[in-house]
């Protein structure tokens, strides 16, 4: 995706800023991570990279929540830890308000990153057993002691403790004595602790129960109102990523395979990949069972050591042509739609995009 | 709590079966763990049939004791601490449960296999796929090591494992999740059982993997004409492949229904919650409807209703007295057909 970041300034032109919103908090611009695959043992030589991440680009508004979806190994984790700063990104740059964040180091660095803060996936292994809750919640604020002054702290961790709906008083408990969608609800706890205002979520409920998803997933929500937060919400199941997402983009080995609205990508998908997604996924109404069309993709997802020449979806989908093999497709509006005032005209890149309704529509 | 399932429709056994029954029958099952905090009862009384060429759905959430009944039908429970103090499980009209060690062994695999959550963990790392395909038929057929591998590799294509033949030597963490979770049906499906088990078969993989793994699986259970048994707490899942719904919560069968009737009209609140729970990738909704509290300690399951802590319709009655899962009917006191429920208000859940 070289051509992307060429046109950097189209696609930021390009990517129609939601209603009601203003400036992006956060711009991702052909953002890259490289991870080197290295041979022997004293003289390490690089024979390939593992392209985990390879070109993508996304703007993030102050208030909303991306949903980012895609199958394991698509690199949506990946995005996570680049955007935190926890891997240092080989190509691209992340702006945090104007600021190129993938560069920073020392003190500019922990000053960002007070305004970016992860909630976890795993419930179980993301807290440490050894420490109370108090002090689990309330480690940030050793690392940014100006946030809140020490004699303030524990007043501090009980007010958040309230605020997800856990009891004040169990401030002194232990990890091990809560259930899954409690500790989630630490978790989320300790990312609020610092008055962030992005909060990345790496799959935050796929390890709770049913029952319990739907009280995390409502939680959220209405964080998200209370603290104008803007979420980056990585998840492998759409259905909750349509349910808490205003906009939602797919990737695909590393890339971004299309943008857009919910509802432009729900209702009026025109990648094929998005298609085959959207189509796989087990819908909980029987009738829907005998006329609903599905496609199964055949194969697995390439290894990203080794990617498909052109466009990477090529091996699995049923409109390759010579084409894709040739041309990487970008990611813009394609052509067919281009001008158009449709759902499908969003950024998909596709060579032969052509919206295909895979949802119903009710 | 011992009311037994005959309700189900039967549809004609397998060909050639003497025996008219359920392929798989359920009989007011428990099964508790003794632990050093208690006795952890896991299974309270738990009735439900199979029969051949059908898929029955058991639904719930960790810890409802889906899998733990599972396990018990298959022979595989850990005892102790694992004990059965009370039930039967019927195999084509014979209790399990009274046979010898011996017996059992002739019917797990051959009769009734089991399709496990983990293919990664459940596989052998050291040993190759062949290998341990071909383990089904060297020991309970006695085929030598050659003959063995020809039918791995059959097996290997029947599962669609792409190049089955060069494949055959690799080892389990060569193939990626899918494939792996095709071998271990692969396993199951090599003797022929009457029976599979299928215990979240693809709760691990991903959406496009998981309809291939899932679309394989009813394609095989209608060429060979087996009695599934889906283990899950995904309803969409569920959706998709179920003829009937055996919901669990708390060790105990809250609600039994077809497919198409739980999903129209459930007849339990925790049923009903747990489909309002769920967010829909055919409607953007507002807030989700969220079942409030966690589901309960298993060594200190709340007296009465074991639900009655989290249901919106709990009264006094609901806290004393243990709901039998009685018939459902119309509100014209018309049958139902398979439809069961354990609770006080079901009338109030289904009609209202």
């Amino acid at each position: 995706m070289a051509d992307l970041s060429t046109n950097d300034e189209a696609v930021a032109a390009a990517i129609e800023a939601p209603v009601g919103r203003g400036e992006p908090i956060l711009q991702v611009r052909g953002l890259k991570k490289h991870f080197p695959l290295t041979q022997g043992i004293l003289f390490k030589k690089q024979v390939g990279a593992v392209k985990a991440v390879d070109g993508v680009s996304f703007d993030l508004y102050q208030g909303e929540t991306l949903g980012i979806v895609g199958e394991s190994g698509c690199g949506k984790s990946t995005v996570a830890k680049l955007l935190m700063n926890l891997e240092r990104a080989t190509a691209g740059e992340v702006f945090y308000k104007g600021q190129d964040i993938t560069k920073l180091s020392g003190r500019a660095l922990k000053a960002v990153r007070r305004n970016i803060q992860m909630v976890f996936q795993d419930p179980y292994t993301s807290l440490n057993p050894r420490m109370t809750v108090g002090d689990i919640i309330g480690e940030p604020y050793d690392i940014h002691p100006e946030v809140a002054p020490k004699g303030d702290r524990r007043r501090k961790v009980q007010e958040l403790l309230d605020v997800v709906g856990l009891n004040p008083e169990y401030i002194n408990r232990y990890p091990h004595q809560f259930s899954g969608g409690q500790r989630q609800r630490i978790g989320i706890a300790r990312g609020l602790a610092l008055n962030p205002e992005i909060i990345i979520c790496d799959e935050p409920v796929s390890a709770l129960d049913v029952s319990v998803q739907a009280q995390v997933i409502n939680l959220m929500g209405k964080l998200q109102e209370e603290f104008n937060l803007s979420y980056l919400f990585i998840a492998h199941d759409l259905s909750i990523v349509r349910h808490i997402s205003d906009r939602v983009g797919v990737m695909y080995l590393g890339k971004m395979a299309e943008i857009g609205t919910d509802e432009q990508i729900y209702e009026h998908p025109t990648h094929p990949y998005t298609q085959a997604l959207l189509s796989a996924v087990p819908v909980p109404d029987p009738q829907a069972r005998a006329h609903r069309e599905r496609i199964i993709l055949t194969g697995d997802v390439p290894s990203p050591a080794n990617p498909p020449s052109g466009c990477s979806f090529r091996t699995r989908c049923w409109k390759a042509q010579e084409k894709c093999s040739q041309e990487t497709p970008i990611l813009a509006i394609p052509t067919v739609f281009q001008g158009q005032d449709t759902p499908a005209a969003h950024f998909s890149a596709c060579h032969f995009a052509e919206e295909k309704q895979v949802v119903p529509v009710h | 709590m011992s009311i037994i399932d005959k309700t189900a429709a039967v549809p004609a056994p397998r060909a050639g079966a003497d025996y008219n029954g359920p392929l798989l029958e359920v009989r007011d099952l428990h099964v508790e763990f003794h632990t050093r905090d208690g006795v952890a009862k896991a299974v309270n009384g738990v009735n439900y049939s199979v029969n051949a060429g059908e898929t029955l759905a058991v639904l719930g959430e960790s810890g409802s004791g889906k899998s733990v009944t599972a396990q018990a039908i298959m022979g595989i429970l850990d005892m102790p601490p694992g004990k059965i103090p009370q039930g039967e499980i019927l195999f084509r009209g014979e209790d399990m449960l009274k046979m010898s060690e011996e017996e059992r062994r002739k019917i797990r695999g051959r009769k009734i296999a089991m399709i496990f959550q983990d293919a990664l963990s459940s596989l052998n790392p050291v040993l190759t796929v062949g290998y341990q395909l071909g383990e089904m038929f060297r020991v309970h057929q006695g085929l030598s090591k050659k003959d063995a591998k020809v039918k791995a590799i059959e097996l290997m294509d029947k599962v669609k494992i792409p190049a089955a033949k060069a494949r055959v030597g690799d080892y389990p963490h060569q193939f990626s999740g899918g494939m792996r979770q095709r071998i271990m049906i692969a396993m199951a499906l090599a003797l022929e059982p009457d029976l599979i088990i299928a215990d979240e078969p693809t709760t691990a993989l991903d959406v496009t993997v998981q309809a291939q793994v899932m679309d394989l699986l009813s394609e095989l259970q209608q060429e060979y004409n087996m009695g599934l048994i889906l283990i899950t707490h995904d309803l969409g899942v569920v959706a998709d492949v179920a003829d009937k719904i055996a919901v669990m919560y708390a060790g105990r069968i809250v609600e039994q229904a077809p497919v198409h009737e739980l999903y129209g009209r459930p007849a339990h609140p925790y049923t009903r919650g747990l489909l309002d729970s769920i967010p829909r990738l055919d409607q953007k909704g507002q807030e989700l409807y969220a079942i409030k509290g966690l589901p309960p300690n298993l060594l200190r399951v709340p007296t009465g209703c074991a639900f009655n802590p989290r249901c919106p319709k709990a009264d006094d009655i609901c806290r004393t007295e243990i709901p039998a899962l009685a018939p459902v009917t119309e509100q014209d006191g018309a049958d139902l057909p398979g439809r069961k429920s354990a609770c006080h208000f079901w009338k109030e859940t289904i009609h209202g």
